[in-house]
């Protein structure tokens, strides 16, 4: 169970220097490796910001959904069908993908409000397997471009900046990381964040408490999809093709996996999620040809019998011992020093 | 010195100099090629929805081991590097991005998929890196005006309708047509090309259409549909499973169209068997490729050599997989591009040459077909022949059509 | 009205299928209150090692029980060994878990026995039941047939026996059960079991219908899981039902209604529909908890 933590200033000052020097090598990174290494932190990027999305509606607020990959595939059409059809510029596309979705979800997340567990990840895995006959159906294709999907063109850096295109992307796609992640912390360790937890292990005594626990529900769907359709707008604009087939069943599977290895209930964990999801894939493949996804089974079984709560859960465990184990050290400590004193 | 001398020495160091820039000339390589290595690119779907066209990959790896053993093409070995893309555009991109970016490949090669293949069309002509043989046949991949650097392989589908369209309005002009098609680009495509051939008469003449999804049980459903409409000609655009499932559910429900199948899932051996060889009687397809189960090619060397080559160096793959046959002569094709490059292992050579298969054939390939290219025409394969199932083998209608 | 009965009874034949599968669901749910979304990939698994066996020359049915037997081997081992270690875990880390094993099984089957289709023999009759104009498939109608006896079989399981009194209970309340003697560890690994043979039973039938090969449970487990969910999901019965229903449903929807492009987002939309005004299923029961 996790807790909205309070800090000390004291204990919150190592926090701020260590998130700073993330944030200064997360901007170093694309001057050090690859263009094609470029490529893919965007996509870690790209994911982390849909897991956490994903976590504010599953971690948080208990809420299952099998089907999140139907909210990137909404934002990643909507990016695509306004840059395409409309000419709208790609970092305007972006801001308009996210409200639409949020639109999606609360509708979503009304009628979803009388589903509990299994038959709530029912009909989210219901709306993540009709996405792609959706995005075919030949009325809308039109604006989907059908089974064909729609090519995008990449954005260039502007005003002549000397970094080049993916290097510029990965920027960009680090902006709006940074606001979407300060964003959904401000949101979670305020109110809102404690009534979602209070309605996630005790929606009784939450709605008794004053919680209206309906509204919450479905603006925790909304805001999941907001964040989740911004990632997908962002993962358009990157790999510069939309088409029905990238957004199966499978990704919405992937998420989930995702939330759940970096760890629920943790904004940190959305980015070890996205580090997972994005390599062990890749290093599988390296580990075995002949059959890389029983690799990947593998480690998805080993990740969760060595940290069950996640990588984030496992961190949050083991400093806390280390924080026990010094603690108890320095007590000792002093306890042996008091006894070498003469007693007076 | 003597001025003599002099004419001598500047001869002698001319003379050098230039044999020096040919051999320079002679040599030319781009990323990928060395003196002892060629380094090829693949992507495949190994696993997910298409998992069974990975089988495409895997001979074609077959195939360059063996090259490989050998001695290689003009004594380089190739380094055929194969990735996964589960048929996801996002991972295609990826995966095409690693193989030149990273990987430094000289080319990619055979990629499958319509939309793992579009997904990274404008990438690979922007790098400029060849996007060759890719194994899939939308029309699009012959456009070497817009797209220089990618090239298709097998005929494409809508030639192929519009042959059926062709044949139907010779022989049944008055038909009543059903059409069975997969709900993606694969069977869309295809649908758009025998409505092209039908002409103005399609409206009239197609009096049923049905879909599929791929994550489809059965396609029982549809096919009773179709029966409902009173057609009497079938055209049946489905990939091999759904394929064996629509032909036998067709013949028991007393049902029994002409049917017309598309060639992807003309395989005796994965289709036709599965379905019912009593079923399958009548079926009309077309052929490019000699079908591995077809008793007319029981002594036939090309095959022969085939079935050696598949014991040796693929035993885990199946025999009755039409994929396999394929992947051979894909990769056969390869072969004869990478040796007409001799020692100018340059991209641009690699196109060119490409563009210069002239009546090449591999010999898994129908009597009478030949591969053809040119720079104005990225069709290598573009001659097909109008072929029927007895019961026991193929037979074929009229003459190879096309060139 | 000929071409609507053909719908109806194409609709049941693959009805016949979904519910078979829900049945292995709802075994699990009962046994363990997990949903084990592997246990159509174990289900393929298993069938493949039927495949195996008839391939080697074994006759059908002893090759048909031999696989049950191995299929029951199969699930009490992966229960014991990869289930076990998170069992306290929550719920979530359980559901990766799951997800682990789906693609351990499917890509092993994808490596073994290629991912080319092959054919699996039924052992009902081959030629058609006529009645008028429509056509019912005998191995179909075997098929349904095959499942209600196995519903019957597990119905008076769980009622009549004291094993099975024994694994509900353990499902249920733990803590309780091991007060009153039970096993609870080894009653999940029935459990497992006795859904892993279930599931083999039911892709034995499926795999004549749609041909055996790695992927063919995955389009079947959407499908039984929303049987399963329909009728209720610690309902038999209801499963059952529940997969003729849609089966039935979402042939008429797609030759009637909505069009074959749409038919499983409108079908699936009315399930939803169907679960927000009956959260427990058509014939479930409704769970009354304690505040």
């Amino acid at each position: 169970m996790t807790t909205a933590s309070t800090t000390t200033a004291a204990s919150n000052k190592p926090r701020v220097i260590g998130l700073a020097a993330l944030l200064l090598a997360a901007c170093a990174l694309p001057f050090l490796v690859s263009n094609y290494h470029t490529f893919q932190l965007t996509l870690v990027l790209v994911y982390a910001i849909a897991l956490l999305g994903l976590n504010i509606l599953t971690g948080y607020n208990g809420q299952i959904s099998l089907g999140h990959g139907a909210f990137y595939a909404i934002g990643a059409y909507v990016a695509a069908i306004l840059m395409n059809s409309f000419d709208v510029p790609y970092w305007l596309t972006v801001p308009v993908a996210g409200v639409v979705c949020l639109a999606a979800g609360f509708l979503f997340g009304l009628p979803a409000l009388r589903l509990e567990g299994l038959y709530l990840a029912l009909a989210t895995f219901a709306l993540g397997v009709s996405m792609p006959p959706l995005l075919k159906y030949k009325h809308l294709e039109h604006w989907t471009g059908g089974v064909q999907g729609i090519v995008i063109m990449k954005p260039d850096p502007p005003f002549g900046l000397p970094v080049n295109a993916d290097q510029w992307l990965y920027f960009f796609t680090l902006a709006v990381a940074l606001v979407m992640f300060v964003l959904g912390w401000n949101l979670l360790r305020g109110r809102v964040g404690r009534s979602l937890i209070a309605i996630r292990d005790h929606p009784i005594a939450a709605e008794a408490m004053g919680v209206n626990n309906a509204l919450y529900k479905a603006l925790a769907f909304g805001v999941s999809a907001l964040f989740t359709g911004v990632a997908g707008a962002l993962g358009a604009i990157a790999v510069q093709f939309v088409a029905p087939d990238s957004f199966s069943y499978f990704l919405s599977i992937t998420l989930l996996v995702g939330i759940v290895i970096g760890g629920l209930a943790s904004i940190s964990g959305a980015v070890y999620g996205a580090i997972f999801v994005q390599f062990v894939p890749n290093i599988a493949d390296q580990i075995s040809k002949a059959a890389p996804w029983a690799i990947y089974g593998v480690f998805l079984l080993g990740f969760m019998y060595l940290m069950p709560v996640g990588v984030a859960g496992a961190i949050r465990i083991g400093w806390a011992r280390f924080r026990r184990r010094a603690a108890k050290r320095q007590s000792s400590e002093v306890v042996s020093a008091r006894l070498k004193q003469p007693l007076i | 010195m003597s001025t003599r001398h002099l004419f001598v020495s500047a001869t002698v160091i001319a003379g050098l100099a230039l044999s020096a820039s040919a051999a320079w000339a002679q040599k030319k390589y781009d990323p990928g090629a060395t003196d002892t290595q060629i380094k090829i690119g693949n992507i495949m779907p190994y696993s997910g929805p298409a998992s069974a066209y990975g089988t495409i990959g895997k001979t074609e790896a077959a195939y360059f081991k063996m090259i490989n053993d050998e001695g290689g093409i003009n004594g380089r070995k190739i380094d055929f590097i194969s990735l996964d893309d589960g048929y996801s555009p996002p991972k295609t991109v990826e995966d095409a991005r690693r193989l030149v970016e990273q990987d430094q490949v000289l080319f990619i090669f055979s990629s499958l998929g319509t939309p793992p293949n579009t997904a990274i069309h404008k990438y690979m002509n922007a790098k400029k890196v060849p996007q060759l043989f890719v194994a899939t046949g939308a029309s699009k991949w012959n456009d070497p005006k817009h797209f220089p650097w990618t090239m298709g392989w097998q005929p494409n589908y809508q030639t192929e309708a519009a042959m059926y369209a062709k044949h139907i309005l010779q022989t049944k002009p008055d038909a009543k047509i059903a059409v069975l098609y997969q709900n993606d680009d694969y069977g869309k495509d295809y649908l758009e090309g025998f409505e092209k051939g039908l002409g103005a008469k399609a409206k009239t003449m197609i009096v049923a259409k049905a879909s599929y999804e791929t994550s489809d049980p059965t396609v029982d459903s549809q096919i009773v549909q179709l029966q409902a409409s009173g057609a009497n000609v079938f055209f049946n655009i489905t990939t091999p499973k759904f394929a064996a499932m629509a032909i036998r559910k067709a013949y028991d429900i007393g049902w029994r169209p002409v049917q017309y199948l598309n060639n992807v899932s003309a395989s005796i051996g994965s289709v036709l068997t599965p379905a019912g060889l009593e079923k399958s009687t009548g079926v009309i397809s077309i052929q490019y490729l000699k079908d591995s189960l077809d008793p007319t090619w029981k002594n036939d060397k090309g095959m022969k050599d085939w079935y050696a080559f598949m014991a040796k160096y693929y035993p885990g793959g199946d025999v009755k997989d039409g994929s396999n046959v394929v992947g051979y002569g894909l990769a056969q094709t390869l072969v004869q591009v990478l040796k007409q490059c001799g020692d100018n292992l340059t991209r641009a050579n690699v196109m060119k040459q490409a563009a210069n298969l002239k009546n090449y054939r591999t010999e898994v390939l129908l009597p009478g077909i030949k591969i053809n290219t040119s720079p104005t025409d990225y069709a290598p394969i573009e001659a097909m022949q109008l072929i029927r199932f007895d019961g026991k083998e193929y037979k074929s209608i009229g003459k190879v059509i096309g060139d | 009205m000929d071409a609507f009965l053909n719908q109806v009874f194409a609709g049941l034949a693959n009805g016949g299928i979904y519910a078979s599968v829900a049945l292995a669901l709802v075994m699990i749910y009962q046994a363990t209150h997990h949903v084990n979304f592997a246990q159509g990939e174990m289900a393929m698994f298993s069938t493949y090692i039927a495949w195996s066996l008839i391939n080697a020359g074994m006759p059908y049915w002893p090759a048909f029980f031999l696989t049950v037997a191995i299929a029951f081997v199969l699930g009490v081992l992966v229960e014991r060994i990869l289930v076990r270690p998170v069992e306290k875990a929550p719920v979530l880390s359980v559901v990766v878990v799951f997800i682990g094993l789906l693609v351990i099984f499917n890509s092993l089957a994808g490596w073994l026995y290629t991912y080319t289709i092959k054919v699996f023999p039924s052992p009902f009759p081959k030629e058609p039941l006529h009645w008028g104009d429509h056509f019912i498939s005998a191995h179909q109608i075997g098929a349904v047939g095959v499942t209600l006896v196995v519903l019957a079989l597990l119905y008076a399981f769980f009622r009549f026996t004291p094993l099975g009194l024994a694994m509900r209970a353990a499902a249920q309340n733990p803590e309780s059960s091991r007060l009153v003697g039970i096993r609870v560890g080894w009653m999940l690994a029935l459990g497992w079991g006795l859904a892993s043979s279930i599931g083999a039973i039911a892709g034995m039938m499926v795999a004549p219908v749609v041909y055996l090969d790695p992927n063919m449970m995955s389009g079947i487990l959407l499908y039984a899981f929303a049987a399963a969910l329909v009728g209720g999901i610690d309902n038999p019965a209801g499963a059952v039902l529940g997969g003729f229903i849609i089966g039935v449903l979402e042939n008429l929807l797609g030759a009637y209604v909505i069009g074959n492009e749409l038919k499983l987002a409108f079908a699936l939309v009315l399930i939803v529909g169907v679960l927000v005004v009956r959260p427990s299923g058509l014939f479930g029961r409704t769970l009354v908890t304690r505040v």
